[in-house]
Parts: C-alpha cells; sequence; structure tokens
C-alpha cells in the first residue's frame, strides 16, 4: 500500500504555525508523506502545490477567521483543475456554522481547537478518495 | 523537556518546563543562595521598586482592536470607563503584514484580527476623545512599527501633545517574529536597523516612551517551555542593546526604555520564579556585561499576558479560572502592566461581556484579594527561592549556546529557537495526547452538548467600509507630496540615516501603510524562512 501524500498548508497572511506544524509531525509519525508550505501561501499556491506534489489530502490551517474568503477559493481551483479526489481537511478557528457550511461546500472534516493528534490522523487516512 | 505534572505512582514530577521537583523543599534547599537584597535593590530579583504595588499598581492593560477604527475607538472608550488604566492596540493582519485594505492579500483579513489601520487618517480616528498625553499607549506591530509609530507621534502632534511628554510602548521586537510569531517582512539585517532607528529616535526625542517590548510571550504562545521563553527574550534584548551600541549610542542613553513582555502560564511557581529570574539575570547583563552605570537600565519592566495558548475551546468558562490563576502568578512575580484574556479565547476575539470579565479579574486580584499589600510576598520560600535558581540556571545555559553560535541572527538563521519550539510544542501535544497531562474539558473531565456562548462577530462591512475610506483618502490627498516622500523614504533606506524623520513626512502626506511598506520592500526584499517541524 503506498503512503498517503498530505499537503499541509497555511493560507492568508496567518503566522500561528504550531498547529500545523505538531499535525504535520504526527502524520509523518503515522506513515504519511508530508508537504509543509510554510507561510502566506495563496490558495492557488496551495492548489498548485497540490498538483506538483500529487497529493490526496489537503490540510488548510486557518486562525485568523478568512477562512470563509480562502476555503471556497481553495474548493473553486479545485473544481477548476479537476482535482475533486482530493480530499480537503480544515482546521483553526472555525465557528460552528462555518465549519458545517464548509462541509456542505465538500470539506471533508473540519477541526477545531482541542481535536486529538489520534483523530485527525484517523480522519486524514479515512479521507482519502483515490486508492492508496 | 515539557514532561507531565502528574504526582501518581512514584513517578518524577517536574515543572512545564521539565525542572524536577522534589517531594519537598526545606531550609538546606536556599542555604547557599544570596536572598540578602530587598525589592528596589539591586539585582532586582524581588521587584525593581522598594514598595512595588503599595506604591502604584500595576497597568491594567487590556489587548484590543477589531473592525474599524471607528468601532475599536468605542471599545477603548468602554475599557477606560471600566476601569482599565492604559490602552493597547490590536491590529488586523493586513496592518501587520504592512499591506492596505484594498490590496489583494488583505481579502477576508479586514479587521479580523484586530483594528484595520491604513493611513494617518485611521489613526486620527482610533484616539479621537483620547487625550495621548494622559493616556499610555502599547502597540503591538513588529515589521511595520516604526511606520505606526510615525502615526501615533503625528496624532499626537496633531492634538498638541509634547512628544517629551507621551509614553507608551511599541512592540516592534523583530527578532521574536523570525523565532516565533511570523510576523517578518524583510531580511533581519535591515529589520534591526529599522528597530535600531526608533531607540535612536526615541532617546533623542521622545525619551518616555518604550521603542522596544522584548517579548517572551509569544515564544511561549509558539510552544516554548519557560525556560526557552525567558532565554531567547533575554538573549534577543542583548542582541537589541549590542546593535544600539553599535549605533554609537550609551547604554545608559537606551536601555532604561528597554521594555519586556513575558507569558503568563499554568505552572503558577514556575512562572513567578521566570519573573524573579528575568529581574536578576537582565541587571546583571546590563551592569557587567554592558557596562551600564544607571539603575534605571538595571531594572527590567515587564508587560505580561496570561497564556492564549492555554485557554480551550471546550468548556470555556473553565478559562476564567485558568485566567485568574495566572494573572495572580504574575502579580505574585512583580509585573508593571497586565492583560488577562477573555473566555472566548479560542472563538474569536473578545465580547463585550468577556472582555469585562477579564478586567474584573485583575481588579478582584488588586482590590480584594490582599496579594499588593508586600512586595514580592512569596519571597524567601523554599520552593520558590530553588525554583528561581534554577529557572535562572537553565536559562544562562541557553544563553551561554547562543552565544557560542554568535549572537540570535546566527541562532536563527540556523534554526536553533525555531527547533527548540517545535520539539517543545510536540512534546507538550503527546503528554495531552497521553493523558499524562490533564486539561479540564479537554482530555478529563469532558462534557457532551456544550452550551453555545455568544460571541463577537466582525462582518465584511469593516473591509468595505476601510476600502471606501482609502479610495477617498487617496483622492483627496497631495499624490505629488506622497510620491516625493516615498522616494525620499526609498532613498533613506538606502543609505544610513535614520527613517523616522522620511517616515514622519510621509505619513503626514498621508502615504498608506501599504505604500510605505512596499517602498521598504523594494529597498530591502523580503525574507523566506526555512521552515522547521
Amino acid at each position: 500500500m503506498d503512503q498517503i501524500r498530505v499537503l499541509v498548508a497555511k493560507p492568508g497572511l496567518d503566522g500561528h504555525d504550531r498547529g500545523a506544524k505538531v499535525i504535520a509531525r504526527a502524520l509523518r509519525d503515522a506513515g504519511m508523506e508530508v508537504i509543509y508550505t510554510g507561510l502566506r501561501q495563496t490558495p492557488e499556491m496551495i492548489v498548485n502545490a497540490a498538483l506538483q506534489e500529487d497529493v490526496q489530502v489537503i490540510g488548510l490551517s486557518i486562525l485568523s477567521g478568512a477562512h470563509n474568503a480562502i476555503v471556497p477559493r481553495v474548493m473553486d481551483l479545485l473544481r477548476e483543475q479537476r482535482m475533486t479526489d482530493v480530499a480537503v481537511i480544515v482546521g483553526g478557528i472555525i465557528p460552528d456554522e462555518d465549519a458545517s457550511e464548509l462541509k456542505k461546500q465538500g470539506v471533508a472534516a473540519v477541526f477545531q481547537p482541542g481535536a486529538s493528534l489520534e483523530e485527525i490522523v484517523r480522519v486524514v487516512r479515512s479521507s482519502v478518495k483515490q486508492p492508496a | 523537556m515539557s514532561k507531565g505534572h502528574t504526582a501518581t505512582g512514584g513517578k518524577p514530577v517536574t515543572t512545564l518546563s521539565g525542572l524536577p521537583v522534589q517531594p519537598v523543599y526545606g531550609p538546606e534547599d536556599i542555604a547557599g543562595l544570596n536572598l540578602a537584597e530587598a525589592p528596589g535593590e539591586f539585582p532586582y530579583t524581588r521587584g525593581i521598586h522598594p514598595d512595588m504595588y503599595r506604591g502604584r499598581l500595576w497597568t491594567m492593560r487590556q489587548f484590543s482592536g477589531f473592525a474599524t477604527p471607528e468601532e475599536t475607538n468605542r471599545r477603548y472608550q468602554y475599557l477606560l470607563e471600566q476601569g482599565q488604566t492604559g490602552l493597547s492596540v490590536a491590529f488586523d493582519l493586513p496592518t501587520l503584514m504592512g499591506f492596505d485594505a484594498d490590496q489583494p492579500e488583505s481579502l477576508g483579513e479586514v479587521g479580523k484580527c484586530g483594528v484595520s489601520i491604513c493611513s494617518l487618517e485611521d489613526m486620527e480616528t482610533l484616539f479621537r476623545g483620547i487625550p495621548l498625553e494622559r493616556v499610555t499607549v502599547s502597540m503591538t506591530i513588529n515589521s511595520p512599527a516604526a511606520i505606526i509609530w510615525a502615526m501615533y507621534l503625528a496624532v499626537a502632534e496633531q492634538q498638541g501633545a509634547d512628544w517629551g511628554r507621551i509614553s507608551g510602548t511599541l512592540q516592534n521586537d523583530i527578532l521574536k517574529e523570525y523565532i516565533a510569531q511570523k510576523e517578518y517582512i524583510y531580511p533581519p539585517h535591515p529589520s534591526m536597523r529599522l528597530v535600531t532607528d526608533t531607540i535612536e529616535f526615541a532617546t533623542q526625542q521622545v525619551p518616555r516612551f518604550n521603542p522596544i517590548s522584548i517579548s517572551g510571550y509569544h515564544i511561549r504562545e509558539a510552544g516554548s517551555t519557560a525556560v526557552q521563553e525567558l532565554a531567547f527574550t533575554l538573549r534577543d534584548g542583548i542582541e537589541y542593546a549590542e546593535w544600539a551600541v553599535e549605533r554609537g549610542l550609551p547604554v545608559d542613553a537606551f536601555a532604561g526604555r528597554l521594555s519586556f513582555f513575558f507569558n503568563a502560564h499554568n505552572d503558577f511557581f514556575e512562572e513567578i520564579a521566570k519573573y524573579r529570574a528575568a529581574r536578576r539575570m537582565w541587571a546583571q547583563i546590563m551592569r557587567d556585561r554592558f557596562g551600564a552605570r544607571d539603575e534605571r537600565s538595571w531594572k527590567l519592566r515587564f508587560h505580561s499576558q496570561t497564556a492564549g495558548c492555554s485557554l480551550t475551546w471546550q468548556q470555556p468558562y473553565n478559562n476564567v479560572v485558568r485566567t485568574a490563576i495566572q494573572a495572580l502568578a504574575a502579580v505574585l512575580g512583580g509585573t508593571q502592566s497586565l492583560h488577562t484574556n477573555s473566555l472566548d479565547e479560542a472563538y474569536a476575539l473578545p465580547s463585550e461581556h468577556a472582555v469585562t470579565l477579564a478586567l474584573r479579574t485583575q481588579q478582584v486580584i488588586a482590590h480584594e484579594s490582599g496579594v499588593t499589600a508586600a512586595p514580592d510576598p512569596l519571597g524567601g520560600s523554599f520552593f520558590l527561592e530553588r525554583l528561581t535558581a534554577d529557572v535562572e540556571e537553565a536559562a544562562n545555559e541557553y544563553i551561554r549556546r547562543i552565544d557560542g553560535m554568535g549572537g540570535m541572527i546566527p541562532a536563527i538563521e540556523e534554526g536553533f529557537p525555531q527547533r527548540e519550539i517545535a520539539q517543545a510544542s510536540f512534546e507538550y501535544q503527546q503528554s495531552i495526547e497521553s493523558g499524562e497531562r490533564k486539561i479540564a474539558g479537554v482530555n478529563a473531565f469532558t462534557v457532551e452538548n456544550e452550551q453555545p456562548i455568544e460571541l463577537l462577530a466582525i462582518d465584511e462591512s469593516a473591509a468595505g467600509h476601510q476600502v471606501e475610506k482609502l479610495a477617498a483618502l487617496r483622492r483627496r490627498r497631495d499624490g505629488t507630496r506622497v510620491t516625493a516622500a516615498l522616494d525620499a523614504l526609498r532613498r533613506a533606506a538606502e543609505g544610513s540615516e535614520n527613517t523616522m524623520p522620511v517616515l514622519l513626512e510621509a505619513v503626514r502626506a498621508y502615504a498608506t501603510v501599504g505604500e510605505m511598506t512596499a517602498a521598504l520592500r523594494d529597498v530591502f526584499g523580503t525574507y523566506q524562512e526555512k521552515s522547521i517541524l
């Protein structure tokens, strides 16, 4: 079984990367291939990186409140690029109503503060749409 | 290094930083220590004033800002009415990163994490009705700090306030951006030049202002231990002092206005030990390493903020308790200024109700708890004095290592502090995952179906409002004057003159944050970090 490939991304201006880095490391420890984009990525840069790196999952970390502008743009770009087989998972400061809305737009899962690494790893694994 | 706290089954017990805690402490643990000095006496372990809070309470300074300058001005008026004694400005991410509200990078971000400030016009609105000669203001701004400070000085000037009398603080600590908060724009050397420009300008023209707040808060929030927080902060302080001396400033001309900013985290006694160790270490660094002679140069003054990263999404009312305990640690540690977080920290910017309760937390401690009656009331405690010495020793070891690397900038370029922080934060998370460290509501004492809490909402109309104002501003202002000012700014940046005068001219001409940042970026370039997981 091939390794699951995950892109962990920090979109927008938010520079708080503690969570994204801890999760990237946990996913690596769980046997996944993780590419961390670094900070201040635009949706275009993220989708392009996902394409280049041929990932099955994109993890977006957003704590700035800008998720309603950023996430739909990522989803649109994935549709434009015919990459809808890539699962998108969002983590950060996302209120419940916004989380429901994002899931309606195709986001596979939304993690709010306090989520356990074990659960995140499990959900990432199960979100993979292509055969691994 | 951070291990669990649990004292069950004979397992070793440590502080949050991993320092061992013995089963009991007694006189033999402090027998060899020099505990003779009183509060207000070098090296100020027990506080920088002989009387501490008997003479004057700490400043209650709630960090605040959201949406438009108009709305934030209203919140500031409210907080001052509720008994806050100093202001503290939170800027939005576009402002922090040097972008105007109408730039593409700002989409979705305007006013969300703080107030949107694009030009002097916004700064004027922010401080409408607030006399800068009577109210001290702290501004949490880093890469664009010199720009924002120029706007502040211009507003003070408009109000007829004397620059020689206004006081406040500029965070302006770029080194910790590379280490932890990541709001850098330019590379380290030109950024340090800008910081040194502000320190020099302050010593010459704004002598009661603190041009820098050398910070550990963000380092701690990024996941460091208390020891790392202390060590990296003081070593950053050493770096700033070296650059100022290199600029030709005598140490006693500027050192008295270097201020500090620490986290107030959960491990009650370790935090108090940290503050006491910080004062002792800095006094010795200033006197012995830098040859400072004025006692104002020796006295470490600091602001504290209770630990945002310790507050939870689950059972948010538990956060009121955490904040109260953390605030008490900061007070028992002798802080000069304090921000207490709101219970909704994990959800949103503070609602009016939540920030009022956070302010009341300070007021209860100040007026009802009795802890302000004696300076350093825990001084002489076997446990605390031993812990203070242990924290100091562990922090000094880090400082020696960074000295060995050639200083903080080489250490940053090598990724040393970033690696230490990443490791500490991962270990901390593991201790929660394993249940070794219990957090009420998160991995212990959980409940199903919690009641939602009322939150502050910031809608997109703030962005629209700011964008419209910018369009009107660009039409109204003297474009020729702006262009000339930006050219002068670029020339100053290319040379070695102090950039503050040209920034002031650009600000008075109503150049925008984005325009001034872009001009500097043209000259200085940008910084790309090498990510360390």
